[in-house]
Protein backbone atom coordinates (compact mmCIF):
# COMPACT_ATOMS: atom_id res chain seq x y z
CA UNK A 1 0.00 0.00 0.00
CA UNK A 2 1.86 3.09 -1.21
CA UNK A 3 0.78 6.46 -0.01
CA UNK A 4 -0.72 8.91 -2.45
CA UNK A 5 0.77 7.85 -5.78
CA UNK A 6 -1.24 4.85 -6.86
CA UNK A 7 -0.95 3.36 -10.31
CA UNK A 8 -3.45 5.71 -11.90
CA UNK A 9 -1.70 5.65 -15.26
CA UNK A 10 -4.23 5.41 -17.99
CA UNK A 11 -2.78 2.88 -20.36
CA UNK A 12 -2.88 -0.14 -18.01
CA UNK A 13 -5.66 -2.69 -18.18
CA UNK A 14 -7.77 -3.41 -15.12
CA UNK A 15 -6.16 -6.73 -14.34
CA UNK A 16 -2.68 -5.36 -14.48
CA UNK A 17 -3.62 -2.47 -12.25
CA UNK A 18 -5.05 -4.70 -9.58
CA UNK A 19 -2.06 -6.94 -9.84
CA UNK A 20 0.50 -4.20 -9.34
CA UNK A 21 -1.22 -2.26 -6.59
CA UNK A 22 -4.53 -0.70 -5.76
CA UNK A 23 -4.80 2.75 -4.33
CA UNK A 24 -5.80 3.30 -0.76
CA UNK A 25 -9.07 4.73 -1.96
CA UNK A 26 -9.92 1.49 -3.77
CA UNK A 27 -9.20 -0.49 -0.63
CA UNK A 28 -11.27 1.90 1.44
CA UNK A 29 -14.14 1.68 -1.03
CA UNK A 30 -14.04 -2.09 -0.84
CA UNK A 31 -13.94 -2.03 2.97
CA UNK A 32 -16.84 0.44 3.02
CA UNK A 33 -19.01 -1.69 0.75
CA UNK A 34 -18.28 -4.84 2.70
CA UNK A 35 -19.00 -3.15 5.99
CA UNK A 36 -22.28 -1.69 4.75
CA UNK A 37 -23.54 -4.94 3.32
CA UNK A 38 -22.49 -7.33 6.09
CA UNK A 39 -24.86 -8.00 8.98
CA UNK A 40 -22.09 -8.17 11.58
CA UNK A 41 -19.12 -5.93 12.24
CA UNK A 42 -15.95 -6.77 10.29
CA UNK A 43 -12.28 -6.40 11.08
CA UNK A 44 -11.11 -2.80 11.46
CA UNK A 45 -8.70 -1.61 8.78
CA UNK A 46 -6.22 0.21 10.97
CA UNK A 47 -3.37 0.50 8.47
CA UNK A 48 -5.72 1.92 5.85
CA UNK A 49 -7.05 4.51 8.24
CA UNK A 50 -3.64 5.74 9.34
CA UNK A 51 -2.22 6.05 5.83
CA UNK A 52 -5.32 7.85 4.64
CA UNK A 53 -5.06 10.30 7.49
CA UNK A 54 -1.49 11.12 6.48
CA UNK A 55 -2.59 11.73 2.91
CA UNK A 56 -5.50 13.88 4.03
CA UNK A 57 -3.10 16.09 5.97
CA UNK A 58 -0.74 16.37 3.00
CA UNK A 59 -3.53 17.23 0.62
CA UNK A 60 -5.06 19.91 2.81
CA UNK A 61 -1.67 21.57 3.22
CA UNK A 62 -1.08 21.87 -0.52
CA UNK A 63 -0.42 25.44 -1.63
CA UNK A 64 -2.97 27.18 -3.78
CA UNK A 65 -1.98 27.38 -7.42
CA UNK A 66 -5.02 28.42 -9.37
CA UNK A 67 -8.62 28.18 -8.20
CA UNK A 68 -9.47 25.40 -10.66
CA UNK A 69 -6.76 23.05 -9.44
CA UNK A 70 -7.55 23.90 -5.83
CA UNK A 71 -11.22 23.07 -6.30
CA UNK A 72 -10.38 19.77 -7.99
CA UNK A 73 -8.05 18.77 -5.16
CA UNK A 74 -10.76 19.75 -2.71
CA UNK A 75 -13.28 17.54 -4.52
CA UNK A 76 -10.95 14.58 -4.36
CA UNK A 77 -10.33 15.20 -0.66
CA UNK A 78 -14.08 15.48 -0.03
CA UNK A 79 -14.75 12.20 -1.78
CA UNK A 80 -12.13 10.35 0.23
CA UNK A 81 -13.30 11.89 3.47
CA UNK A 82 -16.88 10.93 2.73
CA UNK A 83 -15.87 7.31 2.30
CA UNK A 84 -13.83 7.32 5.49
CA UNK A 85 -16.54 9.00 7.55
CA UNK A 86 -19.27 6.77 6.21
CA UNK A 87 -17.15 3.70 6.98
CA UNK A 88 -16.62 4.79 10.57
CA UNK A 89 -20.26 5.80 10.94
CA UNK A 90 -21.56 2.42 9.76
CA UNK A 91 -19.28 0.67 12.23
CA UNK A 92 -20.52 2.87 15.08
CA UNK A 93 -24.13 2.14 14.13
CA UNK A 94 -23.43 -1.56 14.24
CA UNK A 95 -21.71 -1.26 17.61
CA UNK A 96 -24.68 0.62 19.03
CA UNK A 97 -27.10 -1.94 17.68
CA UNK A 98 -25.35 -5.02 19.02
CA UNK A 99 -23.68 -3.43 22.00
CA UNK A 100 -24.18 -6.20 24.55
CA UNK A 101 -23.37 -8.93 22.08
CA UNK A 102 -20.09 -7.26 21.13
CA UNK A 103 -19.08 -6.71 24.74
CA UNK A 104 -19.79 -10.35 25.48
CA UNK A 105 -17.90 -12.04 22.63
CA UNK A 106 -14.14 -11.64 22.48
CA UNK A 107 -14.09 -12.30 18.76
CA UNK A 108 -16.24 -9.25 18.03
CA UNK A 109 -14.38 -7.12 20.56
CA UNK A 110 -11.06 -7.85 18.85
CA UNK A 111 -12.40 -6.56 15.56
CA UNK A 112 -12.85 -3.07 16.97
CA UNK A 113 -10.20 -0.39 17.08
CA UNK A 114 -9.04 0.99 20.42
CA UNK A 115 -11.26 4.05 20.26
CA UNK A 116 -14.22 1.92 19.27
CA UNK A 117 -13.62 -0.38 22.22
CA UNK A 118 -13.62 2.58 24.60
CA UNK A 119 -16.80 3.84 22.96
CA UNK A 120 -18.44 0.42 23.22
CA UNK A 121 -17.55 0.06 26.90
CA UNK A 122 -18.90 3.48 27.83
CA UNK A 123 -22.01 3.03 25.66
CA UNK A 124 -22.70 -0.33 27.31
CA UNK A 125 -22.31 1.15 30.76
CA UNK A 126 -24.65 4.03 29.96
CA UNK A 127 -27.27 1.73 28.50
CA UNK A 128 -27.05 -0.63 31.45
CA UNK A 129 -27.41 2.22 33.92
CA UNK A 130 -30.35 3.66 32.00
CA UNK A 131 -32.19 0.33 31.85
CA UNK A 132 -31.58 -0.29 35.53
CA UNK A 133 -32.81 3.12 36.54
CA UNK A 134 -35.94 3.16 34.42
CA UNK A 135 -37.16 -0.42 34.42
CA UNK A 136 -35.03 -3.13 35.93
CA UNK A 137 -34.78 -1.84 39.46
CA UNK A 138 -38.57 -1.98 39.69
CA UNK A 139 -38.80 -5.63 38.67
CA UNK A 140 -38.44 -8.55 41.11
CA UNK A 141 -34.91 -9.87 41.65
CA UNK A 142 -35.24 -12.84 39.36
CA UNK A 143 -36.15 -10.69 36.38
CA UNK A 144 -33.95 -7.65 36.68
CA UNK A 145 -30.97 -8.69 34.59
CA UNK A 146 -30.46 -6.86 31.30
CA UNK A 147 -28.93 -9.94 29.71
CA UNK A 148 -31.33 -12.67 30.71
CA UNK A 149 -35.09 -12.75 30.60
CA UNK A 150 -35.30 -14.38 34.00
CA UNK A 151 -33.04 -16.22 36.40
CA UNK A 152 -34.32 -19.45 34.91
CA UNK A 153 -32.82 -18.69 31.46
CA UNK A 154 -29.68 -20.62 30.67
CA UNK A 155 -28.23 -18.22 28.14
CA UNK A 156 -28.34 -14.49 27.64
CA UNK A 157 -31.56 -14.37 25.70
CA UNK A 158 -32.20 -10.65 26.03
CA UNK A 159 -29.18 -9.85 23.89
CA UNK A 160 -29.90 -9.39 20.16
CA UNK A 161 -27.26 -11.01 18.03
CA UNK A 162 -26.48 -10.18 14.41
CA UNK A 163 -28.44 -12.33 11.96
CA UNK A 164 -25.78 -14.33 10.23
CA UNK A 165 -28.34 -16.15 8.12
CA UNK A 166 -29.35 -13.02 6.25
CA UNK A 167 -28.73 -13.05 2.53
CA UNK A 168 -26.15 -10.82 0.89
CA UNK A 169 -25.10 -10.17 -2.70
CA UNK A 170 -21.48 -10.85 -3.48
CA UNK A 171 -18.97 -11.27 -6.27
CA UNK A 172 -15.94 -13.49 -6.12
CA UNK A 173 -12.64 -11.90 -7.13
CA UNK A 174 -11.17 -15.23 -8.19
CA UNK A 175 -12.41 -18.73 -8.69
CA UNK A 176 -13.29 -20.22 -5.30
CA UNK A 177 -13.39 -23.96 -4.85
CA UNK A 178 -15.11 -25.95 -2.14
CA UNK A 179 -11.98 -25.95 0.01
CA UNK A 180 -12.29 -22.25 0.78
CA UNK A 181 -15.64 -22.67 2.47
CA UNK A 182 -16.26 -24.09 5.90
CA UNK A 183 -16.74 -27.88 5.77
CA UNK A 184 -20.15 -27.77 7.43
CA UNK A 185 -21.51 -25.63 4.58
CA UNK A 186 -19.88 -27.58 1.80
CA UNK A 187 -23.12 -29.31 0.87
CA UNK A 188 -24.85 -25.98 0.42
CA UNK A 189 -22.29 -24.20 -1.72
CA UNK A 190 -19.53 -25.92 -3.60
CA UNK A 191 -17.84 -23.33 -5.75
CA UNK A 192 -18.06 -19.79 -6.99
CA UNK A 193 -17.00 -18.44 -10.31
CA UNK A 194 -15.25 -15.16 -10.77
CA UNK A 195 -17.31 -11.98 -11.24
CA UNK A 196 -20.69 -13.69 -11.08
CA UNK A 197 -23.32 -11.99 -8.93
CA UNK A 198 -24.48 -14.41 -6.26
CA UNK A 199 -27.20 -14.10 -3.65
CA UNK A 200 -26.06 -16.26 -0.78
CA UNK A 201 -26.48 -16.71 2.94
CA UNK A 202 -23.90 -14.60 4.80
CA UNK A 203 -22.59 -17.34 7.04
CA UNK A 204 -21.57 -19.52 4.08
CA UNK A 205 -19.22 -16.90 2.70
CA UNK A 206 -17.93 -15.55 6.00
CA UNK A 207 -14.59 -17.34 5.73
CA UNK A 208 -13.71 -16.37 2.13
CA UNK A 209 -14.80 -12.80 2.95
CA UNK A 210 -12.32 -12.60 5.80
CA UNK A 211 -9.62 -13.90 3.48
CA UNK A 212 -10.39 -11.18 0.98
CA UNK A 213 -11.51 -13.49 -1.81
CA UNK A 214 -15.08 -12.19 -2.00
CA UNK A 215 -16.49 -8.69 -2.28
CA UNK A 216 -19.93 -7.79 -1.10
CA UNK A 217 -21.86 -5.61 -3.52
CA UNK B 1 -35.86 -5.53 16.16
CA UNK B 2 -32.98 -7.10 14.28
CA UNK B 3 -35.04 -7.65 11.14
CA UNK B 4 -36.40 -4.17 10.66
CA UNK B 5 -33.50 -1.91 11.47
CA UNK B 6 -30.97 -4.39 10.10
CA UNK B 7 -32.18 -3.77 6.62
CA UNK B 8 -31.67 -0.04 6.97
CA UNK B 9 -27.98 -0.44 7.74
CA UNK B 10 -27.25 -2.54 4.71
CA UNK B 11 -29.19 -0.50 2.18
CA UNK B 12 -27.33 1.63 -0.30
CA UNK B 13 -29.18 4.76 -1.40
CA UNK B 14 -29.20 5.48 -5.15
CA UNK B 15 -26.91 8.44 -4.47
CA UNK B 16 -24.34 6.13 -2.92
CA UNK B 17 -24.51 3.82 -5.93
CA UNK B 18 -23.99 6.86 -8.14
CA UNK B 19 -21.03 7.89 -5.98
CA UNK B 20 -19.38 4.53 -6.59
CA UNK B 21 -20.16 4.79 -10.32
CA UNK B 22 -18.42 8.16 -10.55
CA UNK B 23 -15.06 6.46 -10.21
CA UNK B 24 -15.39 4.78 -13.60
CA UNK B 25 -12.97 6.04 -16.24
CA UNK B 26 -14.18 8.01 -19.26
CA UNK B 27 -12.32 9.71 -22.08
CA UNK B 28 -12.24 13.49 -22.31
CA UNK B 29 -10.71 16.00 -24.67
CA UNK B 30 -9.48 18.96 -22.63
CA UNK B 31 -9.17 22.44 -24.10
CA UNK B 32 -6.62 23.75 -21.63
CA UNK B 33 -3.10 23.03 -20.55
CA UNK B 34 -2.72 21.73 -17.01
CA UNK B 35 -0.06 19.89 -15.01
CA UNK B 36 -0.60 16.44 -13.56
CA UNK B 37 -3.05 16.17 -10.73
CA UNK B 38 -1.76 14.01 -7.89
CA UNK B 39 -4.93 12.99 -6.14
CA UNK B 40 -5.29 10.59 -3.26
CA UNK B 41 -7.21 8.33 -5.60
CA UNK B 42 -4.57 8.35 -8.34
CA UNK B 43 -2.55 10.51 -10.70
CA UNK B 44 -4.07 12.03 -13.83
CA UNK B 45 -2.57 14.23 -16.47
CA UNK B 46 -0.76 16.23 -17.63
CA UNK B 47 -3.51 17.74 -19.77
CA UNK B 48 -2.77 19.09 -23.25
CA UNK B 49 -5.35 20.79 -25.45
CA UNK B 50 -7.07 18.46 -27.94
CA UNK B 51 -5.26 15.37 -26.68
CA UNK B 52 -7.67 12.71 -25.33
CA UNK B 53 -7.07 11.38 -21.81
CA UNK B 54 -8.83 9.01 -19.44
CA UNK B 55 -10.06 10.40 -16.14
CA UNK B 56 -12.66 9.39 -13.56
CA UNK B 57 -16.22 10.42 -14.31
CA UNK B 58 -16.45 12.87 -11.40
CA UNK B 59 -13.39 14.74 -12.61
CA UNK B 60 -14.72 14.78 -16.18
CA UNK B 61 -18.04 16.22 -15.03
CA UNK B 62 -16.31 18.87 -12.90
CA UNK B 63 -14.15 19.97 -15.82
CA UNK B 64 -17.12 19.91 -18.18
CA UNK B 65 -19.12 22.09 -15.80
CA UNK B 66 -16.37 24.69 -15.89
CA UNK B 67 -16.20 24.45 -19.66
CA UNK B 68 -12.68 23.03 -19.72
CA UNK B 69 -13.27 19.87 -21.73
CA UNK B 70 -15.62 17.84 -23.87
CA UNK B 71 -16.54 14.30 -22.87
CA UNK B 72 -16.40 11.50 -25.43
CA UNK B 73 -19.29 9.10 -24.84
CA UNK B 74 -18.02 5.58 -24.10
CA UNK B 75 -17.93 2.87 -26.78
CA UNK B 76 -20.93 1.02 -25.46
CA UNK B 77 -23.13 4.12 -25.77
CA UNK B 78 -23.16 4.20 -29.57
CA UNK B 79 -26.49 3.74 -31.32
CA UNK B 80 -25.37 0.57 -33.15
CA UNK B 81 -24.19 -1.11 -29.96
CA UNK B 82 -27.28 -0.14 -28.00
CA UNK B 83 -29.63 -1.34 -30.76
CA UNK B 84 -27.81 -4.65 -30.80
CA UNK B 85 -28.00 -4.93 -27.02
CA UNK B 86 -31.70 -4.11 -27.06
CA UNK B 87 -32.43 -6.81 -29.66
CA UNK B 88 -30.39 -9.30 -27.66
CA UNK B 89 -32.29 -8.43 -24.48
CA UNK B 90 -35.63 -8.91 -26.17
CA UNK B 91 -34.70 -12.24 -27.72
CA UNK B 92 -32.98 -14.12 -24.94
CA UNK B 93 -33.67 -14.71 -21.24
CA UNK B 94 -30.15 -13.88 -20.18
CA UNK B 95 -28.80 -10.38 -19.67
CA UNK B 96 -26.58 -8.86 -22.32
CA UNK B 97 -23.13 -7.61 -21.41
CA UNK B 98 -23.28 -4.01 -20.29
CA UNK B 99 -21.03 -2.10 -17.91
CA UNK B 100 -21.93 -2.65 -14.28
CA UNK B 101 -22.81 1.01 -13.79
CA UNK B 102 -24.39 1.69 -17.16
CA UNK B 103 -27.52 3.25 -15.65
CA UNK B 104 -25.66 5.79 -13.53
CA UNK B 105 -23.09 6.66 -16.19
CA UNK B 106 -25.72 7.20 -18.88
CA UNK B 107 -27.88 9.27 -16.57
CA UNK B 108 -25.01 11.53 -15.52
CA UNK B 109 -23.91 12.04 -19.10
CA UNK B 110 -27.44 12.87 -20.26
CA UNK B 111 -27.87 15.38 -17.46
CA UNK B 112 -24.56 17.19 -17.71
CA UNK B 113 -22.94 16.44 -21.06
CA UNK B 114 -25.90 16.34 -23.41
CA UNK B 115 -24.21 18.31 -26.19
CA UNK B 116 -21.30 15.88 -26.38
CA UNK B 117 -23.50 12.91 -27.32
CA UNK B 118 -24.53 12.59 -30.98
CA UNK B 119 -28.26 11.81 -31.46
CA UNK B 120 -28.84 12.15 -27.77
CA UNK B 121 -32.61 11.58 -27.92
CA UNK B 122 -32.21 8.31 -29.78
CA UNK B 123 -29.53 7.11 -27.39
CA UNK B 124 -31.62 8.12 -24.41
CA UNK B 125 -34.71 6.27 -25.61
CA UNK B 126 -32.62 3.16 -26.38
CA UNK B 127 -31.10 3.15 -22.90
CA UNK B 128 -34.53 3.54 -21.32
CA UNK B 129 -35.94 0.68 -23.40
CA UNK B 130 -33.03 -1.51 -22.37
CA UNK B 131 -33.63 -0.63 -18.73
CA UNK B 132 -37.32 -1.53 -19.02
CA UNK B 133 -36.68 -4.86 -20.72
CA UNK B 134 -34.00 -5.85 -18.23
CA UNK B 135 -36.09 -4.91 -15.25
CA UNK B 136 -38.99 -6.89 -16.60
CA UNK B 137 -36.66 -9.89 -16.81
CA UNK B 138 -35.55 -9.29 -13.23
CA UNK B 139 -39.17 -9.31 -12.10
CA UNK B 140 -39.97 -12.57 -13.90
CA UNK B 141 -36.80 -14.19 -12.59
CA UNK B 142 -37.79 -13.31 -9.04
CA UNK B 143 -40.43 -16.03 -9.32
CA UNK B 144 -37.73 -18.67 -9.66
CA UNK B 145 -36.02 -18.07 -6.36
CA UNK B 146 -35.15 -21.01 -4.16
CA UNK B 147 -33.58 -21.12 -0.75
CA UNK B 148 -30.06 -21.88 -1.93
CA UNK B 149 -27.65 -19.53 -3.65
CA UNK B 150 -28.98 -17.69 -6.68
CA UNK B 151 -26.59 -16.51 -9.36
CA UNK B 152 -27.13 -13.84 -11.94
CA UNK B 153 -24.84 -12.93 -14.76
CA UNK B 154 -24.43 -9.36 -15.98
CA UNK B 155 -26.93 -7.65 -13.74
CA UNK B 156 -26.24 -3.96 -13.27
CA UNK B 157 -25.62 -2.11 -10.01
CA UNK B 158 -28.85 -0.12 -9.97
CA UNK B 159 -30.98 -3.18 -10.69
CA UNK B 160 -29.26 -5.05 -7.87
CA UNK B 161 -29.84 -2.16 -5.51
CA UNK B 162 -33.56 -1.97 -6.31
CA UNK B 163 -34.26 -5.58 -5.42
CA UNK B 164 -31.66 -5.93 -2.68
CA UNK B 165 -33.92 -5.44 0.34
CA UNK B 166 -36.86 -7.44 -0.94
CA UNK B 167 -34.88 -10.37 -2.29
CA UNK B 168 -32.74 -10.54 0.84
CA UNK B 169 -35.76 -10.91 3.08
CA UNK B 170 -37.51 -13.27 0.68
CA UNK B 171 -34.50 -15.59 0.46
CA UNK B 172 -34.10 -15.47 4.21
CA UNK B 173 -37.74 -16.49 4.67
CA UNK B 174 -37.33 -19.36 2.18
CA UNK B 175 -34.20 -20.52 3.93
CA UNK B 176 -35.83 -20.44 7.32
CA UNK B 177 -38.90 -22.34 6.20
CA UNK B 178 -36.84 -24.97 4.44
CA UNK B 179 -34.65 -25.57 7.43
CA UNK B 180 -37.58 -25.52 9.83
CA UNK B 181 -35.97 -23.47 12.53
CA UNK B 182 -38.13 -23.42 15.63
CA UNK B 183 -37.00 -20.01 16.84
CA UNK B 184 -40.00 -17.68 17.05
CA UNK B 185 -39.11 -14.21 15.93
CA UNK B 186 -40.69 -10.94 15.04
CA UNK B 187 -40.07 -11.36 11.31
CA UNK B 188 -42.57 -14.19 11.07
CA UNK B 189 -45.39 -12.31 12.72
CA UNK B 190 -44.67 -9.35 10.51
CA UNK B 191 -44.77 -11.58 7.44
CA UNK B 192 -48.07 -13.10 8.47
CA UNK B 193 -49.98 -9.86 8.89
CA UNK B 194 -49.63 -8.46 5.36
CA UNK B 195 -50.85 -11.80 3.99
CA UNK B 196 -54.11 -11.57 5.92
CA UNK B 197 -54.68 -8.02 4.78
CA UNK B 198 -54.20 -9.01 1.15
CA UNK B 199 -56.52 -11.99 1.31
CA UNK B 200 -59.67 -10.20 2.28
CA UNK B 201 -59.86 -7.46 -0.36
CA UNK B 202 -58.80 -9.93 -3.07
CA UNK B 203 -61.83 -12.13 -2.42
CA UNK B 204 -64.10 -9.11 -2.34
CA UNK B 205 -62.70 -7.65 -5.51
CA UNK B 206 -62.91 -10.82 -7.58
CA UNK B 207 -66.46 -11.42 -6.44
CA UNK B 208 -67.70 -7.96 -7.24
CA UNK B 209 -65.85 -7.12 -10.37
CA UNK B 210 -66.91 -10.14 -12.42
CA UNK B 211 -69.97 -8.37 -13.91
CA UNK B 212 -67.92 -5.34 -14.89
CA UNK B 213 -64.36 -6.06 -15.97
CA UNK B 214 -64.61 -8.86 -18.53
CA UNK B 215 -67.42 -6.94 -20.25
CA UNK B 216 -65.18 -3.92 -20.06
CA UNK B 217 -62.43 -5.71 -21.99
CA UNK B 218 -64.65 -7.06 -24.75
CA UNK B 219 -66.33 -3.76 -25.43
CA UNK B 220 -62.92 -2.15 -25.35
CA UNK B 221 -61.78 -4.45 -28.14
CA UNK B 222 -64.90 -3.85 -30.25
CA UNK B 223 -64.56 -0.09 -29.86
CA UNK B 224 -60.93 -0.19 -30.77
CA UNK B 225 -61.52 -2.16 -33.93
CA UNK B 226 -64.45 -0.03 -34.94
CA UNK B 227 -62.46 3.11 -34.45
CA UNK B 228 -59.78 1.75 -36.70
CA UNK B 229 -62.25 0.88 -39.40
CA UNK B 230 -64.17 4.12 -38.84
CA UNK B 231 -67.18 1.91 -38.94
CA UNK B 232 -69.48 3.07 -36.25
CA UNK B 233 -68.80 6.29 -34.34
CA UNK B 234 -72.00 5.80 -32.39
CA UNK B 235 -70.44 2.80 -30.66
CA UNK B 236 -67.66 5.09 -29.50
CA UNK B 237 -70.19 7.58 -28.18
CA UNK B 238 -72.18 4.90 -26.39
CA UNK B 239 -68.98 3.45 -24.91
CA UNK B 240 -67.91 6.81 -23.58
CA UNK B 241 -71.33 7.36 -22.04
CA UNK B 242 -71.07 3.93 -20.44
CA UNK B 243 -67.68 4.72 -18.94
CA UNK B 244 -68.67 8.10 -17.67
CA UNK B 245 -72.05 7.33 -16.19
CA UNK B 246 -72.78 3.65 -15.76
CA UNK B 247 -69.53 2.24 -14.37
CA UNK B 248 -69.23 4.67 -11.44
CA UNK B 249 -72.86 4.03 -10.55
CA UNK B 250 -72.26 0.27 -10.56
CA UNK B 251 -69.18 0.71 -8.43
CA UNK B 252 -71.06 2.78 -5.85
CA UNK B 253 -73.88 0.29 -5.61
CA UNK B 254 -71.52 -2.72 -5.27
CA UNK B 255 -72.01 -4.64 -1.98
CA UNK B 256 -68.99 -4.40 0.36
Amino acid sequence: MDSGTGEGSTSFTDDYETFISTTDVDLLKRAWRNEKAAPEILQYEAALRSSLQEQNVEASEADGEDPLTMSLYQMDLDRTQFLLRSYLRVRLQKIEKYIFHILKTDESLNRLSDEEQTFAASCGDDLRAHLKETVLSKLPTDYNSELKQSAASEEDDMVPAPRLDSFVICKARQYISGLDFEPEYSHEITEMERDLLTFVCYKFIKKPLENGKIDLV
Amino acid sequence: MAGQSGSQLSLFTPDEVEFVAEDELVEIVPNLRMDSLNFICGDYGPFYPQIAIQVPLWLALALKKRGKCTIRPPQWMSIENLTQVLEGERESHAFQTLPFHYVEISRLLFDRARDDIPDVYMVRSLVEDIRDVRFHKVETNLENFTASAVTWKNMAAMEVNIIRAFSGRALQAFYRHENEQAVPDLDRTQDRQPQNLNDRPRVCRSFCCIPIFPLHHWIDKIVFISCLLDYCPTIVFLWRAYCLFVVPLQRNLRPR
